[in-house]
Formats: C-alpha cells, sequence, structure tokens
C-alpha cells in the first residue's frame, strides 16, 4: 500500500537520521528494504527497532556462543523471560534486566520502573511472581550525589516491588568509584507457574484482534530506547524527560488481570510494551509468528490530545501491555480487564499479508514487508584488542606491596574490611524491602542466597546475583568465570542445585577496542563456565555504552542464578547455628591476594591477576554442599569469597544479629603462606561448613576430591580466635558487628545531593 | 468455620490470609470482592494488608469507600470478628472502625523486619491463645505504621486495656526507653481493640509467621483465639 507522509513531518535530513542513532550503512539497508525513503514515522521506529538496547547489534553474535539448552529448559532466550521445569507440572519464570542509563538521571522512577519491566517480563509468561532480586553498583559512599542515587534507587525498588507484593529477597550492592558516573541498577524476578500455562508472545491467528490494555499512552519515556543506547554526558541531564514514571498500583492491577487472561484462554499472546513501547512489542510479537500486522495509532487510548503517531508509536508510558486475542472474545477480554478498572481497546489485527504496517484511521503511514524490520537489523563484531593498561596491572606483582603499619595487627584489617560498605551488612538497603509477603520465604536477605518454598510441594528453590565487576575487569575471561562459579556455589550454600542462570552484561562502548575485547572474552568465559557446571543461560539483557565522562564501568556480567532443593526444610543458612558445632573448610586456602578487596580496601590498588578458578573443583564443591546439606549434616554454610576466609569467618559469626555465635579456629596448617593471603585472599572453590558430625562431611568430601579440614568450632563465645603458628588473632564479636552492621548506616546519615559533585555544564 | 478476606484493588497480602487459614488452620476462606455487598456468611472478616488503591491520597483512605465496607460495618456493629492487618488496620482507623491514625514511620523509610511483640491481653477474641506478657515474633512491613491518636483516645485506649499488642526491643538494643517501637509509634502500640473488642487492627503481620520455615509460628495463635472466640 501507499504510505504516506504525514502534514507536519520534518523533512529526512542526514542530520536527523544521525540524530535518530542510525548510521549511513543502516540508513542503506532501510532504503534497500524499502526501496524508498522512510518516512518520519518510519524513522522513528527503525531507531527504536535497531537501537543497541532492542537489536543486540555488537552482542547478537556473541551471545550465540552461549549454551542455552538442558531437559528441563522449557524456554531459552528470545522470549520475555526464560523458563525452566522444577517438577510436579511446575516451572520457574526468571529474567534479569537494566535500567542503568534511567537511574543515573532520575534514581527513584529509573529504578521503580526497572522492576515493574521485569515484572511484566515474568507475568507475560503466565507465571506468578515470586520474587524480586537485584544487582547494584555505584560509585564511592563519600560522595554525597552517590548517596543520593542510592537512597533514590532504594527507595524506588522498595515502592514499586513493596506495593505490587512481591517480596525482594536477595540482591548485592556493590560500591566502587568506577561506576561513579554510571551506576548500574538491575532487577530480577523470578515466577511460578504450571508448565500447562506457559504462554508465549507469539502472535498468531490471521483476523485474532490485537488489544492495548493497561495504562493510556503519554509523552513519558519517549526515545528511552534508544537513550539507553549511547554513553551518559553531562547533557543527558537534560533527557530525565526520557525517563518514564511507574505507578505500582496499576501494575498491580495489571498483574491481576494478566494472569486472568491468560488462564481464561481467551488469547493467544501478550507481552510487555517496555522499550521501544508499542512498536517493539507489536514488532516481535509479529516475528516471532512470521505473520503480518496491522496497527491503527489513531484507536490507541492516549492520555493527551494531539499526540502524534512518531510519538504514541514510541512512548514508554509504564503498565501497558499488548495482547493477540482470539477472534470473538473481544467482549470477554474487556470484562475481565473492566472487573480490574483497566482500559482494552482493539487498535489492530493479524493479518494474512506479510507486512508490519501502522495506519491513523486508514491512512498507511509506515510499512515495512515481512518481518524484516526485526530481522533486517545488522549485527557487528568490532575490532578487539586488550587494553595494555589493564593487563599492566594484571601482571603487577601485588605480593610484593609492602604491608601497612597498621596491619600487623590483622583485627584492624579485618575490621577495615568488614566495614568495606561493598562489605559490610546491607541491611539498610534490604530493611526497606518487604522481603516477607506471599509467605515463601524461608531465607531472606542477609545471607548467601535467598531460598524460597513452593506451594504445595517439599521443594524450595534459591536465588541469587553475582558478579565482581574488579575481576572481570582485570581479567574478563577469568572474572566471569567466577561470576558464574560463585553465583552457583552462593546457590548451592543453601543446598540447591544450580539450574540455570540469566544474565544482564554491563559495559561500556562496545565501538571501543578494548571494550568489545572485554564484553568477548567475558561471554566466553561465561560460556564456559555455564558448559562445565550444566547452568545454561535463558535469557537475560545487554546494557552497553554505560560510560560517563570519567570512563567506563568496570565490564560487569551479572549472572542470576536459579537452583533447586528437592526439601527445602533442609535449605541451610549461612551463619554458625549450634555452639559445639565443627567447622570444616572445603577448599583450599590461596597464596594470592591478587585482585581481593583487601588490595583495594587496605591499598587503594586494584591489580593483580583474579583468583584460579578451576571449574571441575567448583562443580565437585557444589556436589558436596548439595549432597550433605541435603543429607541433614551440615548446619550452615558460607561461601568464602570477598575478603576472604577471616571475613567468612566472621560473618559466619555475626551475620544473624539475633543470634551470633564466637568461634575459635587453627589454620596452623597453613602457616607457610603469606598471613595476609592466607586471612584475606579470595580463593575460589572454597565454603565454610558447620556441622556436628565432621567426620562425615570430610567423607563425602572426599568422594568427590574436594579438600575438606576440620578448622575449628563454634564455642558460642563473644570472640572469634584465629591461631596461625603460635599467633593468636582474637577478635570481639562486638566490634566485628559494629564495624559490620554500622558502616553503611553511619555513611548514609550524612547528606545526600542530587548536585553532581563537579561542575557539570547544563545543557539546555 | 469460615474466614471472608476481603480483596480491594492493590490488597497484597489476601492471598497470605488465606493460605494461613486454609493450609495451617485447615478452615474454610474464601475472597470477598470489594465490588460486592455480600460477606458470603463468613465468621470473620479479614482486611488484609497491601496497598489498596495504591495508597495514594493517604492508606486506606479510599478503601473505605468500597461497596464492601458497608456490610463489613454492619458486621462489626453486631459484633462480628473483624481483623485488619497492616493495611487493614489503616483502613480499618479510615473507616472509624478503630480510633487514632497510622503515620509515616518516624524515620521516613519502609521497614520490613521480624519484630518482637508483647501479648498485652490475653482475653480477646484475638489472642486468649497466647499468655499475658508472652513476647511472640512477628514480622512487620510498612512504610506508614506509627500509631498516633490524641491524648484523650490514648489515655481511654490504656485505661480500658485496648492495646492488645506492643513492640518491645530486642535484647540488648541501646537506648530503649519506656516506649521502644521501629516506627515511632505512640506508646508503642502495635495492635488496637475495638470499645466491642471485636475489631482488632495490627500493624504486624500474623498470617506470614505461620511455620518455622518462615522463621516464626508465633502468628498463627491469632487465627487459632478466633476459633476459640467464634465457637465459644
Amino acid at each position: 500500500m501507499t504510505v504516506h507522509k504525514r502534514p507536519g513531518d520534518p523533512a529526512i535530513t542526514p542530520a536527523l537520521v544521525a540524530e535518530h542513532g542510525i548510521t549511513e550503512d543502516e540508513y542503506r539497508r532501510l532504503i534497500d528494504m524499502l526501496g524508498r525513503a522512510p518516512t518520519f514515522t518510519e524513522l522513528g521506529v527503525v531507531s527504536a527497532l535497531w537501537s543497541e538496547h532492542c537489536s543486540y547489534k555488537h552482542s547478537r553474535p556473541l551471545l550465540r556462543t552461549l549454551p542455552t539448552k538442558a531437559d528441563y529448559v522449557l524456554q531459552g532466550p528470545g522470549e520475555n523471560a526464560g523458563v525452566i521445569a522444577i517438577g510436579d507440572g511446575l516451572a520457574v519464570a526468571f529474567k534479569i534486566e537494566s535500567h542503568n542509563h534511567p537511574s543515573a538521571v532520575e534514581p527513584y522512577q529509573g529504578a521503580a520502573t526497572g522492576v515493574g519491566g521485569i515484572l511484566r517480563d515474568v507475568f507475560t509468561m503466565g507465571a506468578r511472581p515470586i520474587a524480586m532480586l537485584n544487582s547494584l553498583r555505584f560509585g564511592a559512599l563519600d560522595s554525597a550525589r552517590v548517596r543520593y542515587l542510592v537512597a533514590g534507587v532504594v527507595k524506588g525498588i522498595g515502592d514499586y516491588g513493596n506495593c505490587v507484593g512481591v517480596p525482594t529477597v536477595a540482591g548485592e550492592v556493590v560500591f566502587d568509584p568506577a561506576y561513579d558516573g554510571n551506576p548500574l541498577v538491575n532487577a530480577m524476578c523470578v515466577g511460578l507457574l504450571k508448565e500447562s500455562e506457559l504462554m508465549r508472545a507469539v502472535a498468531q491467528g490471521v483476523g485474532n484482534p490485537i488489544i492495548a490494555v493497561g495504562a493510556r499512552t503519554g509523552r513519558d519515556g519517549i526515545h528511552g530506547a534508544s537513550f539507553a543506547s549511547e554513553d551518559l554526558s553531562d547533557a543527558n541531564e537534560a533527557k530525565r524527560p526520557r525517563v518514564q514514571v511507574g505507578d505500582p498500583f496499576t501494575e498491580k492491577l495489571l498483574l491481576e488481570a494478566s494472569l486472568e487472561l491468560i488462564h481464561s484462554g481467551h488469547i493467544v499472546a501478550i507481552q510487555d510494551m517496555g522499550a521501544a513501547g508499542l512498536t517493539s512489542s507489536s514488532a516481535e510479537m509479529a516475528a516471532r509468528g512470521d505473520v503480518g500486522v496491522t496497527i491503527d495509532v489513531s484507536r490507541v487510548p492516549v492520555r493527551e490530545p494531539h499526540m502524534t503517531p512518531y510519538e504514541i508509536l514510541l512512548s514508554e508510558s509504564q503498565e501497558r501491555m499488548l495482547v493477540v486475542a482470539k477472534r470473538g472474545r473481544e467482549d470477554a477480554v474487556r470484562a475481565i480487564l473492566e472487573k480490574w478498572d483497566l482500559t482494552a481497546a482493539v487498535i489492530g489485527e493479524v493479518i494474512a499479508e506479510p507486512v508490519y504496517r501502522v495506519t491513523e484511521g486508514d491512512t498507511v503511514i509506515a510499512e515495512f514487508p515481512g518481518t524484516r524490520l526485526v530481522t533486517d537489523c545488522p549485527t557487528y563484531t568490532p575490532d578487539a584488542a586488550e587494553s595494555p593498561a589493564i593487563r599492566a596491572l594484571r601482571e603487577r606483582d601485588v605480593d610484593a606491596l609492602p604491608e601497612r603499619p597498621e596491619e600487623s595487627d590483622p583485627v584492624w584489617t579485618l575490621t577495615q574490611l568488614l566495614s568495606s560498605p561493598t562489605i559490610a551488612s546491607k541491611q539498610w538497603v534490604y530493611r526497606q524491602y518487604d522481603s516477607t509477603v506471599r509467605t515463601n520465604t524461608v531465607v531472606g536477605p542477609g545471607g548467601d542466597a535467598a531460598v524460597l518454598r513452593i506451594p504445595h510441594s517439599t521443594r524450595g528453590i534459591a536465588v541469587k546475583t553475582d558478579c565482581n565487576g574488579r575481576y572481570v575487569y582485570l581479567d574478563p575471561r577469568a572474572g566471569a568465570r567466577i561470576a558464574v562459579a560463585e553465583a552457583a556455589r552462593n546457590v548451592a550454600c543453601t543446598g540447591a542445585r544450580p539450574k540455570a542462570i540469566t544474565n544482564n552484561l554491563n559495559f561500556g562502548n562496545p565501538r571501543k577496542p578494548e571494550t568489545y575485547y572485554q564484553l568477548r572474552e567475558a561471554v566466553a568465559g561465561m560460556a564456559e563456565a555455564c558448559t562445565a557446571l550444566g547452568t545454561p543461560v535463558t535469557g537475560g539483557n545487554v546494557s552497553l555504552y554505560n560510560e560517563s565522562p570519567r570512563g567506563a564501568v568496570y565490564p560487569t556480567p551479572v549472572i542470576g542464578m536459579v537452583g533447586l532443593l528437592d526439601d527445602v526444610s533442609r535449605a541451610a543458612r549461612a551463619t554458625f547455628a549450634a555452639p559445639g558445632d565443627r567447622i570444616v573448610l572445603l577448599g583450599e586456602p590461596t597464596a594470592s591476594i591478587g585482585a581481593s578487596e583487601y588490595l583495594q580496601r587496605i591499598h587503594g590498588v586494584v591489580a593483580g591477576a583474579p583468583p584460579a578458578c578451576d571449574l571441575a573443583a567448583e562443580q565437585a564443591l557444589i556436589d558436596t554442599l548439595v549432597e550433605a546439606i541435603g543429607a541433614g549434616v551440615v548446619t550452615s554454610a558460607h561461601d568464602c569469597s570477598d575478603g576472604g576466609l577471616a571475613v567468612a569467618l566472621a560473618e559466619c559469626a555475626i551475620m544473624n544479629r539475633g543470634r551470633q555465635l564466637g568461634a575459635r579456629v587453627d589454620l596452623t596448617p597453613w602457616a607457610g603462606l603469606p598471613l595476609r593471603a592466607l586471612l584475606f585472599g579470595e580463593g575460589q572453590g572454597r565454603a565454610l561448613v558447620s556441622t556436628p558430625d565432621a567426620k562425615r562431611v570430610r567423607a563425602l568430601a572426599a568422594q568427590h576430591g574436594v579438600p575438606a579440614r576440620e578448622i575449628g568450632a563454634v564455642d558460642g563465645g563473644d570472640t572469634l580466635q584465629i591461631a596461625v603458628g603460635g599467633r593468636s588473632i582474637v577478635a570481639k564479636l562486638a566490634a566485628l558487628d559494629e564495624a559490620y552492621f554500622e558502616a553503611i548506616p553511619r555513611i548514609m546519615s550524612r547528606p545526600a545531593s542530587a548536585a553532581a559533585d563537579s561542575p557539570v555544564t547544563t545543557a539546555v | 468455620m469460615k474466614f471472608g478476606i476481603v480483596t480491594f484493588p492493590g490488597s497484597n497480602c489476601d492471598y497470605d490470609a488465606y493460605r494461613a487459614v486454609v493450609e495451617t488452620l485447615g478452615e474454610t476462606a474464601v475472597y470477598v470482592w470489594h465490588k460486592d455487598h455480600d460477606l458470603q456468611d463468613a465468621d470473620v472478616v479479614v482486611l488484609p494488608g497491601g496497598f489498596s488503591y495504591g495508597d495514594y491520597l493517604r492508606p486506606g483512605a479510599i478503601a473505605r469507600f468500597s461497596p464492601i465496607m458497608t456490610e463489613v460495618a454492619a458486621h462489626a456493629r453486631r459484633g462480628g470478628p473483624v481483623l485488619g492487618i497492616c493495611n487493614g488496620f489503616q483502613i480499618a482507623c479510615e473507616a472509624g472502625l478503630l480510633p487514632g491514625a497510622l503515620l509515616r514511620n518516624a524515620n521516613l523509610q519502609f521497614i520490613s523486619e521480624l519484630v518482637t511483640l508483647r501479648v498485652e491481653r490475653a482475653d480477646t477474641a484475638f489472642t486468649n491463645r497466647y499468655r499475658p506478657g508472652q513476647t511472640i515474633a512477628i514480622p512487620i512491613a510498612h512504610g506508614d505504621g506509627r500509631y498516633t491518636a490524641d491524648a484523650d483516645t490514648l489515655q481511654r485506649l490504656e485505661g480500658e486495656g485496648r492495646v492488645v499488642f506492643r513492640y518491645v526491643a530486642p535484647p540488648g538494643t541501646p537506648g530503649a526507653g519506656e516506649w521502644w517501637s521501629p516506627n515511632g509509634a505512640m506508646h508503642a502500640i502495635a495492635g488496637i481493640v475495638s470499645d466491642g473488642g471485636n475489631v482488632l487492627g495490627m500493624m504486624p503481620h500474623p498470617e506470614r509467621a505461620v511455620s518455622p520455615l518462615l522463621g516464626s509460628s508465633d502468628g498463627v495463635g491469632v487465627f487459632q483465639s478466633l476459633l476459640t472466640a467464634v465457637a465459644a
């Protein structure tokens, strides 16, 4: 059909094309596809769908190398969320997504809408959301601007999730100057469904109506997807209007209405109108079903008059869904929405003609052949080269670094590490999140992984996000392997068998060779670890251009891991449970302090090689933990990572503030190692367990070839005592408690400010 | 025995209350839709937690105008038990079933944690399974839980023994004075009953403390007490 230019549309000039983030080559491709120049509306549609955020054009070739299959994977990458079977006809849908750029300019709404978006991705699969996690990275907390961002992001996450009634149960918060200008806000949602009720966002059935459901479309968030596909600059403050505004109350209604719709049998597909709004949801559903669609923008319910088709198509107004219903069921769909005080409007239909068409009344204003709008987006494999400066940092001999005088007292060092905001208790954060609503939370925030019971079942799931960006920075391949291994280990420390992951790749500008190198190597490391540990990737998100004028963030491939427990009543916690229990170290101490929190916190040094990560050893450790906890032999299990063995021991003793239990351990067998490496080195493949039956734990470990040594006992006293050779290190629990629990509240009580720490030019 | 659990738009603990009644107690529960005018012959009405109408304007301020509240008020007037939990407590106050109001937490933050309550009265329809003075562990999860009332009301509540649950400080809390509360509540009030004793409002969530697996089963007593009271 003839496509009409609308009166008042700007002329398509090279400058306008560039402003839409479309390269000359991409523009030529577009003209080839259309056989003519695009209209302004078409240019907008393409700029959104071919943005990095929607098209994954710099990451897709790499993502294809990730393992995605297992017999229990019901839905892998390419849908709104991944889905795995967990037995008894039940399944778990889960996905992680970033909202970094919006949160950098408007922390409260940026984080809130990030939660909203990932919730919708999960419930459109037919799953009832049962848990939220979030993985947050901020700059150093001594900046008033960073405190403003932290307070806003945490409140945004809490206000949204709390209102919708989904518990926030786990996650991580890391503080590092590398994230100063560009915080990372990744939210993960986990939902529960019956396998038989799994819903996919595949448009099908010629003549089936396409229905816009939920909130009306406004002018907010236009070009959010494109905004998320460029570097952050001081001018981004002026792009604050591109950040969407969330309404968790409407989300809750939409959640209930959507699940009711899916269970009603009246609809064939449903998808969130998320990034690039109506455009991407309709085009992606059509492409998955390989069908044509036509959308009439004049029928879309809008918040304000005189919105142009361009605005309606690209709006990222929140709490909206696009539904393909069965023909003739329109009134039944409408009735369900009305019950929840929401609107539903038929705005288009599935058509036989292989075309993606947008009309304004009867006038065609945009038309793309077949599904090429989605499939024709180019992919890129840029040059990759490791930064020599980073290689030099990795190769630096950090073991030669002299100790500070204060370090003659290891308790001082331990206290410093426990009060490091990255290690310290995040209670200030998670106390603001409802973690118990829906009454499934068996192990909540504050330990390793969270554990949820599955209703009407003896089973449970364990969930955790992990990534040490400093490791990935210094060695992307090793760092990504460790991120997967650590997430798996955390999950296994509850007794759960790691099953599958979702990932969030947060990187800088991929057109820079050193950044693309990091991305490529990290994906390779992730693929190695996921293959070795049998945890396929079921989906995820890529967030590139995480750069501010101060440079790129640490490459941060966040892993969201889901594990399964056969008997949730056996779930282990991280903290010591009973005086008299023996403490067993699974795995080996390390001789290295490379890339450690110790180096950064005590010496201000980011250097050295990250710890070695032997994936076979990790698998053996996981097997040992799962078996020992499943057999009920272990009363606590804690991953030994950030801050090393001494920090892990202290955490086991003090993290349960209602029941702190002291312990005595003897590390003399390793007295030959450098003391600081023994105490604070971050070797992988290790866990601390406490048990009334150390012999049995050692025997189980031996079966799997895991080194296991009884290093001491929980004595229930008010100190942590560590003997090494002739030396005795004695730390009072009260002092460790203060360092660990008061660090963040103390800093957050200082004033916060939205103003930048350094002067910025305000763009107009 | 039948519990009628009211679902307002934005209620999100209706499911938790339903599970507590059906799975833990083995009794009957029905969801009562806010737009209806029928309590479905429920013996006990539960106003559940959540964010009815998004807590927009003020928590509970809009929900009290829901059609079903006419029947809830009539049920209360007849002496029928009404259990308002968290947002349900806020709704009950807005509806005039209970005196006072729940204001923004003193620290201006949402607070989610397991707290310790002291059972001040063990002779109510909601607490007859507890011992007077018993301390119990129940989670809270709210942003607006600071119980507030004028001096006369407080005096009357205390004088008539209508403060049923009070927050107490965890052992070793520094600086815990006479009244300790996580949210700044006056007189550390966590739960009160109406002058007839048949309406209980409490900010903590007994329906979430129903199994050792969840960290506490101390909340079951509230529901069991209702069984005893209604059967009597």
